[in-house]
């Protein structure tokens, strides 16, 4: 597979009267076309803002993104971002919310919008297009987000612990739902989670950071011989476990 | 299980039927509280409890009512009143949109502003009215003015508020989306902030009345202030009475009507 994104030696620190708080310190990896990255790491170590500079929200102070395009152009790839929560908006109908992307950017065409109806009637959410966010299901909401991100057809998803806003059980079947949705769409995604088990279960590989400011502690290829749809299965598989461990020892750690 | 369903029916329709009796009696009580009033001040007044001349009466502020309605100028003057805290309201309304949607644009003009803000807002505007009365002569201009200086401070500050305290992470989901500052703007800020809108004209529709009548006490020949300074000078307190009395109605007019508008957006936003 080779790397569509190529980070190199990413430094980003925040700054106030009281001093400098360093983020990020020398962040390096690739992230291969239609792969699937965890990133995982201590809480508050700066996961958001890795998310933040890939996505272009934030400038970075040291190192440099690289692209890598098949085809040869220079041109960024087009970033899906999915936040913790799927921030649905109350005064537009899940039609209108899911078609935000598109009006914002004034692409509310013919052939955008069959998309965007092809992708509601493939995940359920056809008949509730007129109702409010409010009336949906959490699961529901998520594939609503989902479909807001995908409308603007993506190339690369950042998905910033989207389901840590939803209880554990919820949580299980979603998470497996969105990711085996995104796989189907043949997308490239990095997520950021604290849940190992969920990082092992829905990734290719996971990406350890440690502690502020974070820097790549380790890089662990996933390959489980059951996985598929349920969320069970993958942590069912033989090898979790020993993944499991490895990841803890990581990440428990001290250097 | 049918008769299950149907207990759960009955017990809908218990509380139904509960809060229906519980609104019917608050209405009940809001209307025996004024009829008891009125006819308290009647019989008091009839008896001679009370100086009519001083304190009027309800059959007097009726009369005196039909008088003004009958030579035409009671209907003037209610007009000019409406016309003028209307106007001011509605002005007060769109200044305090721009001004705020201004601060919220340039959090450095905001830090600059803030200070002159706090003190304008808790200034009493009434010591304004002389210097607009100098400035601007005495007519309906200078009323509505005064009308909109008492609201539009608190107004903006509000306002500006309710745009800052809009989550920040849904102004990130616009930038995540590829939108720009107006995207932001027009998709979330200004759409969540409709509740913080609609309180704040519900208080402002109240401070512009209160600024008009300031005003028209002090510079003007036309509308319901200068009725009741006129009415008090001359010694007819029917006069000053039915004025008072007309202001009330005024004022619940329009906190009634703003909240049918409130109505009518709660169902269209669902909010």
């Amino acid at each position: 597979m080779p790397n569509i994104l190529e980070l190199k030696n990413i430094g980003y620190s925040y700054h106030s009267l009281h001093g400098e708080t360093k983020a990020l310190q020398d962040i390096s990896f690739g992230v291969g076309e239609g792969e699937f990255v965890a990133i995982v790491g201590p809480s508050g170590c700066g996961k958001t803002t890795l998310l933040s500079i890939i996505a272009g929200l934030l400038v970075p102070e040291q190192g440099t993104i690289l692209v890598n395009n098949p085809d040869g152009s220079l041109r960024y790839p087009k970033i899906g971002y999915m936040l913790q929560r799927d921030h649905l908006f109350e005064w537009r109908t899940v039609y209108r919310n899911v078609t935000l992307g598109l009006e914002i950017h004034k692409q509310l065409t013919p052939d955008r919008l069959e998309k965007v109806d092809r992708l509601l009637k493939e995940y359920g959410l056809d008949k509730f297009r007129d109702k409010r966010p409010s009336e949906l299901s959490g699961g529901m909401k998520q594939r609503a987000a989902l479909i807001r991100t995908l409308a603007l057809e993506p190339q690369l998803l950042l998905l910033d612990e989207p389901f840590s806003a939803l209880d554990y059980q919820t949580r299980l079947m979603v998470s497996a739902d969105i990711c085996h949705l995104i796989r189907e769409a043949g997308k490239t995604m990095i997520i950021i989670t604290h849940d190992l088990a969920e990082a092992i279960s829905l990734a290719d590989r996971v990406i350890v950071l440690s502690g502020r400011p974070a820097s790549v502690r380790n890089e662990m290829p996933v390959k489980l011989t059951l996985r598929d749809d349920s969320p069970l299965a993958a942590r069912n598989a033989p090898e979790f476990q020993n993944y499991f461990t490895r990841l803890w020892e990581d990440l428990t750690h001290e250097d | 299980m049918k008769t299950e369903q149907k207990k759960q029916l009955s017990g809908q329709e218990a509380f139904v039927r509960r809060h229906r009796k519980h609104h019917h009696q608050i209405t009940f009580w809001r209307i025996l509280l004024f009829v008891l009033f009125l006819a308290l001040w009647e019989i008091s007044a009839d008896l001679g409890k009370i100086d009519s001349f001083f304190f009027s009466s309800p059959s007097r502020v009726v009369l005196c009512f039909a008088e003004q309605i009958r030579n035409n100028s009671m209907l003037a003057h209610i007009g000019v009143t409406l016309f003028e805290t209307i106007t001011s309201f509605l002005l007060v309304l769109l200044c305090s949109l721009l001004a705020a949607t201004l601060l919220w644009c340039s959090p450095k003009l905001s830090e600059i502003f803030e200070p002159y803000l706090v003190v304008l807002n808790s200034l009493p505007k009434s010591a304004l009215a002389p210097l607009f009365i100098v400035w601007l002569g005495t007519g309906t201009r200078t009323i509505i003015v005064a009308g909109m200086s008492v609201a539009v401070f608190g107004s903006v500050i509000s306002l500006f508020t309710g745009f800052r305290q809009v989550d920040g992470e849904k102004v990130t989901l616009i930038y995540t989306l590829g939108g720009n500052k107006w995207d932001a703007f027009f998709k979330v800020i200004l759409p969540g902030s409709v509740p913080i809108l609609l309180s704040t004209a519900k208080v402002n529709i109240g401070l512009a009345l209160v600024g008009v009548i300031i005003g028209e006490f002090l510079a003007a020949r036309r509308g319901l202030g200068y009725l009741i300074i006129y009415g008090s000078q001359v010694f007819r307190l029917d006069m000053v009475i039915t004025s008072i009395i007309i202001l009330c109605v005024i004022a619940l007019l329009f906190y009634k009507s703003i909240q049918v508008i409130e109505h009518q957006l709660k169902i269209r936003f669902k909010m």
